[in-house]
């Protein structure tokens, strides 16, 4: 049965109509129309669904829609604030971080939960925070410098 | 404009493979350019963009060659209702083939504006220049009139003579200077980008339930469980032959649907033993083919100082493509549009258009992108699932392949063994040389329904075997100089899992056989693997690579034990790029765990068009093929795929990439060719013959995994 269901999604309240175990990334793409958390396995094995839910990174495809409760929910979408991208979007476009891009959204928001509990990761640290997000087009070393460029970006607006 | 190429839909004769590989390209200018009247540029090309950035360096070219800012250009890809047919964004050929008919047509579109000019200026074409889509006198530049007041909104009626002068590669600057890709910020901050974003007014949502094998029958159906959604038109099931698919509202209750639909399939043991695959491959029957000869291999073999022998395996692999297929379709007033990321729209368009029973002008396929696809896998196959079930429903449909629908239903690249008999003379030089390869068909792209699953499972019906076998011979012939060879294509006409192209063909396992064995050679010659190489080799740009590669990849420095660097070379095709590859391991001798540190390629493709994305490109293709030549094996059992999922088919992560260097050659005299696929062959045979180099052990089996490693370690041990 469905059922309406209020969600916080990029900043703004949501209100839905779903069945409650719809997973949150059907809800997110199908019903709020949003396109940056992307389908990839609908197992948990890939990250491209990523989002944040507070500042932790998660994967949406199967996470109930019920379960969000009113915790943030970020989308790539929602990364940027005040028309300036998130430094990590600048980034990976600085360093044309992408070829197909499909995994590209997961990574971004894997590399913003990282940058926020760790400003100044190493290499290792960013491949470890990384791990769960899979990347079929070998971006994953240009990848890495994006994320590093995007903790220089940070440090900057710091600054 | 070239949905006129639509007529090639009439007939079905032998020169429709070639047709749908090169396309029926056109020679009208209008069907290639238009300049708006707001002076905007818009060039149509039959070739897509699959994650490479093609839409980018295409339109360097059009801008280079006419004369406009770059961002004055817009790009439409593969699109049968509005693009010339160009074939197959295949083969690394899009820059080469797609990219030499724009260049044409820009520098045709030049030439006439410059006529129009000279003209509206009063003055001789020689007194012109050209700036910014600005047509001025050079000696007094106020005299100046712009590309669109010339033509802006009209046609050209011209045609495209390939006569027109072109630019000089000495006077670019928009060719050959790195450029942001256009469709990286749409897709980095969530506007829609793929054809899984596009979402049509009243779509439906579909999930196609497959058979384990496509041969498998369906003999009952239990749908019990969706009594009650499909009583409230939740849910509908949709039946025709074997082809069984759910369309709901609602996505979610499509994919639940589709998890409780119970089908009953009758399916007939098809595939040999798992483990018994490269015998099966061997004992199956063959059509025979000798792609290279010269001088005499067998008396040669006889007479050899000494001679060695190896045989190789290439499993299946899969293309994986990070999100699974999906496809849009929607037909109405009895004409059927399609929105897919298939890399051949014209040939799908004539298969589809047979699928459903409609005349090809009636069915118009438009490219989206979807997640990056390395060849042929689901694309085509799931465009052909929503059409089905569009015409069938009358409803745009929206169909999502799931992982698993991916990797069982997707064509493979097809597993292969092959045998390398070779000769020395008592100089340590290679006197003979014969190579053989028992391959599977390389090039299955649908062109028509009965290509398609949902034709084969519509229909009840398997496609005879196709007598094209195409592309597994690619890099079989090496370019080292021996002066007896024979090379050997044994074609299997049927083949255990349905296979079709992924990337470079087989010129990834040709080139594993052909430089691990080169490596033995040279081992057996007791001679240094680049030194044994560069002997056998006259042509300057093999040495430039080679040396290059070596160089930067600190060839010959000396290394921990437990470490080792490898060697491999190979002009892709036998005609194409120039590329040489050092690969640099850790094997941990007690696990048989390998650490790929390092992959350095240098790597000439002609004159580089943009070399961030020819970087790019390599880097892709050396992550990509070391993932293939450590992990990737497409499993089975007697009736279908079992690796179905990332756990079972495991790919690459972030832990395990290589740090990839790469040492560009630019050759501005020199044709561009393609850069996406050439740096994949050498990966996996740097590897093997680093691993042999770190620690004595021979990996003559793809993928390199930790078993096989301590396999080959037993007999000779380390080192």
């Amino acid at each position: 049965m469905e059922r309406e269901l209020t969600l916080v999604v990029n900043g703004e309240r949501r209100t839905v109509r779903v069945a409650p175990d719809t997973p949150l990334l059907y809800v997110l793409r199908d019903d709020l129309g949003l396109n940056g958390p992307r389908f990839g396995c609908g197992l948990e094995q890939c990250g491209a669904c990523m989002v944040l839910r507070g500042a932790e990174a998660v994967t949406s495809c199967r996470l109930p829609v019920s379960e969000v409760g009113t915790a943030a929910i970020t989308t790539v979408e929602g990364l940027a604030s005040d028309g300036e991208l998130h430094p990590v979007q600048r980034a990976f476009l600085e360093l044309q971080a992408a070829q197909c891009g499909y995994c590209s959204s997961g990574m971004l928001i894997s590399a913003a939960a990282l940058l926020w509990r760790k400003p100044h990761p190493t290499d290792d640290e960013i491949r470890a925070a990384l791990d769960g997000n899979l990347c079929r087009c070998g971006s994953h070393t240009r990848i890495v410098r994006a994320v590093q460029r995007a903790a220089q970006l940070m440090w900057e607006v710091e600054a | 404009m070239s949905g006129a190429a639509s007529g090639s839909g009439s007939g079905w004769g032998s020169t429709r493979g070639r047709a749908s590989f090169f396309g029926e390209p056109t020679t009208a200018l209008d069907d290639r350019l238009a300049i708006a009247p707001d002076g905007h540029v818009t060039a149509y090309c039959g070739k897509v963009e699959l994650g490479t950035g093609v839409r980018t360096a295409l339109a360097q070219i059009v801008a280079e060659e006419l004369d406009v800012p770059l961002d004055r250009v817009h790009m439409v890809l593969g699109d049968t209702g509005r693009t010339p047919n160009d074939g197959y964004t295949a083969g690394s050929m899009t820059i080469r083939r797609g990219g030499a008919a724009l260049r044409e047509a820009a520098a045709e579109a030049r030439s006439a504006l410059l006529d129009l000019a000279a003209t509206h200026l009063v003055a001789p074409r020689e007194a012109l220049m050209v700036h910014d889509g600005t047509v001025s006198v050079r000696d007094d530049p106020a005299c100046a009139v712009t590309y669109a007041e010339l033509i802006g909104g009209r046609r050209f009626e011209r045609t495209i003579t390939g006569k027109a002068p072109t630019k000089s590669a000495a006077d670019y600057h928009i060719v050959g200077i790195p450029a942001p890709r256009v469709d990286l910020e749409a897709k980095f901050t969530g506007q829609p980008a793929y054809v899984h974003d596009l979402r049509l007014p009243g779509m439906l949502h579909a999930r196609v339930i497959r058979p384990p094998s496509p041969s498998a029958t369906l003999e009952a159906l239990d749908d019990s469980a969706l009594r009650d959604a499909t009583a409230s038109g939740d849910v509908r099931v949709v039946r025709r032959g074997d082809f069984l698919a759910v369309v709901a509202e609602r996505e979610f209750a499509a994919i639940r649907a589709a998890e409780r639909l119970r089908p009953t399939w009758r399916a007939t043991a098809q595939f040999p033993p798992f483990a018994d695959l490269h015998d099966a491959l061997r004992q199956s029957p063959t059509a025979d083919q000798v792609v290279a000869e010269h001088g005499d291999v067998t008396a040669a073999l006889q007479h050899a100082a000494r001679r060695l022998e190896a045989t190789y395996f290439q499993p299946f692999q899969a293309h994986a493509s990070a999100g699974p297929s999906c496809a849009v379709a929607d037909f109405r007033d009895g004409a059927l549009t399609v929105w897919c990321s298939s890399q051949g729209v014209f040939a799908l368009r004539d298969a589809i258009a047979e699928l459903v029973e409609l005349p090809p002008e009636r069915v118009r396929l438009i490219h989206m992108e979807g997640a990056g696809a390395y060849g042929h896998n689901g694309a085509d196959d799931v465009a052909a699932d929503a059409a089905v079930l569009a015409c069938e429903l009358g409803r745009p449909i929206r169909v999502q392949w799931s992982r698993a629908d991916e990797f069982a239903g997707e064509p493979k690249g097809p597993a292969m063994v092959m045998e390398a008999i070779g000769g020395l003379d008592a100089n340590d030089t290679i006197l003979a040389w014969e190579y053989q390869a028992w391959s599977p068909a390389h090039g299955n792209r649908p062109r028509a329904a009965l290509d398609l699953l949902a034709g084969q499972l519509t229909r009840r019906e398997v496609p005879t075997p196709r007598a094209f076998f195409g592309g597994g011979d690619r890099n079989a012939p090496t370019d080292y100089i021996v002066p007896n060879t024979r090379v050997t294509m044994h074609w299997l006409p049927r083949e255990p899992l349905r296979t079709s192209s992924l990337r470079s063909l087989g010129g990834a396992a040709n080139t594993f056989a052909n430089e691990s064995f080169m490596d033995e050679l040279a081992a057996a010659a007791k001679t240094d693997p680049l030194e044994f190489r560069l002997r056998h080799l006259t042509d300057p740009r093999a040495h430039d690579v080679l040396r290059a590669a070596a160089r930067r990849g600190d060839w010959g420095a000396p290394l921990p034990a437990g470490e080792g660097r490898g060697l491999a070379f190979a002009r892709y095709e036998n005609s194409e790029a120039y590329v040489a590859a050092v690969a640099h391991v850790r094997v941990n001798v007690s696990t048989g765990a390998i650490h790929l540190l390092q992959v350095t390629v240098a790597h000439d493709c002609g004159l580089i068009i943009d070399p961030d994305g020819v970087r790019n490109q390599i880097e892709g293709n050396v992550i990509q093929a070391a993932s293939r030549a450590l992990k990737e094996e497409v499993r089975f059992d007697a009736t279908g795929v079992t690796s179905l999922d990332w756990q079972t088919y495991p790919i690459l992560t972030f832990s395990e990439v290589p740090e990839v260097v790469i040492e560009l050659i630019d050759r501005p005299d020199e044709p561009s060719v393609g850069a996406g696929e050439p740096a994949t062959v050498t990966t996996a045979p740097a590897i093997a013959n680093a691993i042999y180099a770190a620690t004595g052990a021979r990996l003559r089996q793809i993928p390199f995994t930790p078993e096989r490693v301590l396999a080959a370690l037993r007999p000779t041990g380390p080192r």
